[in-house]
């Protein structure tokens, strides 16, 4: 196609994912509690404060406990569903899988509300361990999808290479499969544990207040009175996640891990 | 790091051995999991949603309807009518942008295309709060585009652009956009390279060819693709309650009062249960209307 098309696409797709957070950058230097851009006066406090103000640090650190444990609930239970699906011949493994891949086919309020259904049910509204659970159960699709490209990409020769050498099941999971899938393991609790690190509707609603995440704290200073420290966690947030995925692209094929072929 | 053996797709036949207990221990967490954190909550919306509500509490066991009344009274078919068209008019715009910009992104080579995906991976995950509030300043009169357009001189005074009708729809296509390219992404990039470059090479113009010889291939992506953003969007809570003004105003965010706020948690399921439904028949008519066959059980991963 032609190429002053293609260069204005690109153009266009890239400014409209980066305007709004050039905005929210710009705000986030006001000098004063105002959220103007361009910024009146340039300061740097408002990133101090998010990690000085109690009421901004606490959300963070709830947040980050509850991504790295849902991150590894998710883990823990795409990578033995995927390898039981890609190995065996079990006929109800299929229905498993299907329960760990529709979460993202239902409207993201109607996982919420059953969470909170649920937790209400079983007495447990507010604690910190429903939103683990909860998250954890929801994210899995993403390891789960990660792991199944994976295991597509893994030469099934290989493995009975190794059976016909005599290596037992579990040998040819750990000296096999396990390294061969070990990127796309960490892709997939890297992609669970950033999408934890954000989510808002379950954490309202298996939590709220009680163990505020930050994105919690951060809708409840949207309603009742806005502050560039807002603006400060956003490009924080937003500058994580860029870390994130630049790191997985160097150290892994981000093409590959995303579904692409082999190396052109 | 991990580069494979050269090897065929795996359309090929594997032996799969069925063996003794092992599959069976293996499954167990998950299937206990996901059969306590998504099958049974959802089962307990459905029964909820024929719940009795007691005022002072939550609600007592019983089988009413009064809730599904509520749920499909005036009132709420409306919400739902602007919600689904919402939910269409940010799915369509997103697909215009996503279909083009994926298949030229993986014409690219595969380092050039690296930053763009990191990009997309990074909105793709940014919260929802964050695209409200970061939408709702861009569209602001005070430290939005249009004042910045009228110190430039290119307007005569700042309006707010938001809450409106287009600021939920913008921050709407925002955040099915990154979601839209990656789930297009496998497909895409398994099309042959020279597909395109053969369409013109045989005298097609490039536009010709990409409708002639690209979109057929790629058809039950797209539709897969279109279902996934519309669930997706149709869902949302955040965007329509922060960017929009009550008359745009979703069913999510009536799900989100209903049960937080007016401590109304039947209806609260009653609605989910009726979007659910509907967004299911939605989402099946988008597969069957874009890909032009019925749907299939299993996603539209591999390339044709």
């Amino acid at each position: 196609m032609n190429r002053v098309l293609r260069a204005a696409l690109f153009a266009l797709v890239v400014a409209y994912l980066i305007a709004p957070l050039l905005v929210v950058a710009g705000v986030s230097l006001n000098e004063r509690q105002v959220l103007f851009f361009p910024p009146q006066g340039l300061s740097l406090r408002w990133y101090g404060a998010a990690f000085t103000d109690p009421s901004w640090y606490r959300p963070a650190i709830n947040s980050l406990l509850v991504a790295t444990f849902a991150a590894l609930i998710a883990v823990s239970i795409a990578l033995p569903l995927s390898y039981v699906v890609w190995r065996y011949r079990v006929r109800y493994a299929k229905a498993v899988m299907a329960m760990g891949l529709a979460p993202f086919a239902l409207p993201p309020v109607i996982t919420a509300l059953g969470a909170l259904a649920l937790w209400i049910v079983l007495q447990s509204y507010g604690r910190p361990y429903t939103v683990v659970l909860s998250h954890g159960a929801f994210l899995t699709t993403l390891p789960l999808a990660t792991l199944t490209v994976g295991l597509q990409n893994l030469n099934p020769q290989l493995v009975e290479a190794a059976r016909t050498m005599g290596a037992t099941g579990s040998a040819v999971f750990r000296t096999i499969v396990f390294p061969f899938v070990r990127p796309y393991l960490i892709a997939g609790f890297v992609f669970a544990f950033v999408l934890s690190l954000n989510e808002y509707i379950i954490a309202y609603m298996t939590v709220g207040f009680t163990f505020e995440t930050l994105p919690v704290k951060i809708f409840a200073s949207l309603r009742y009175g806005y502050s560039p420290v807002m603006a400060a966690i956003s490009v924080l947030f937003f500058a994580f996640a860029v870390v994130v995925f630049a790191a997985v692209g160097r150290l892994g094929d981000l093409p590959r891990l995303l579904g692409a072929d082999e190396t052109d | 790091m991990n580069r494979a053996p050269a090897q065929s797709r795996p359309q090929h036949r594997r032996e799969r051995p069925e063996a003794g207990p092992w599959p069976h221990l293996l499954l167990a967490w998950p299937s206990l999991a996901l059969t306590v954190l998504f099958l049974v909550p959802l089962g307990t919306i459905a029964a909820l949603g024929f719940f009795r509500r007691i005022p002072a509490g939550f609600f007592e066991v019983g089988f009413v309807t009064d809730n599904y009344a509520r749920a499909l009274d005036s009132f709420h078919l409306e919400r739902l009518g602007v919600s689904v068209m919402l939910a269409l008019a940010a799915t369509l715009i997103t697909l215009l942008v996503a279909v083009p910009f994926t298949f030229l992104l993986t014409r690219r080579p595969r380092r050039a295309q690296v930053p763009y995906l990191v990009l997309v991976l990074a909105s793709l995950s940014l919260s929802e709060v964050i695209v409200g509030f970061a939408w709702s300043l861009l569209l602001s009169r005070t430290s939005g585009i249009s004042n910045v357009l009228v110190r430039i001189g290119l307007m005569e005074t700042a309006v707010a652009w938001s809450p409106g009708l287009w600021a939920v729809i913008l921050a709407f296509v925002f955040v099915a956009l990154p979601l839209a390219i990656l789930s297009l992404y496998p497909t895409f990039s398994r099309l042959d390279q020279e597909l395109p470059e053969a369409a013109g090479t045989m005298g097609a113009p490039p536009l010709v060819g990409f409708v002639t010889v690209v979109l057929p291939l790629v058809r039950r992506a797209v539709a897969a693709t279109a279902a996934l953003v519309f669930i997706f969007v149709l869902g949302a809570y955040v965007i329509p309650q922060t960017l929009g003004r009550p008359a745009h105003w979703t069913i999510p965010v009536h799900i989100t009062d209903q049960a937080i706020m007016k401590n109304h948690l039947p209806l609260a399921a009653a609605l989910a249960i009726v979007l659910l439904v509907m967004s299911s028949v939605i989402a099946v008519a988008i597969v069957v209307i874009v890909s032009g066959r019925p749907p299939r059980a299993e996603p539209s991963v591999p390339a044709p």
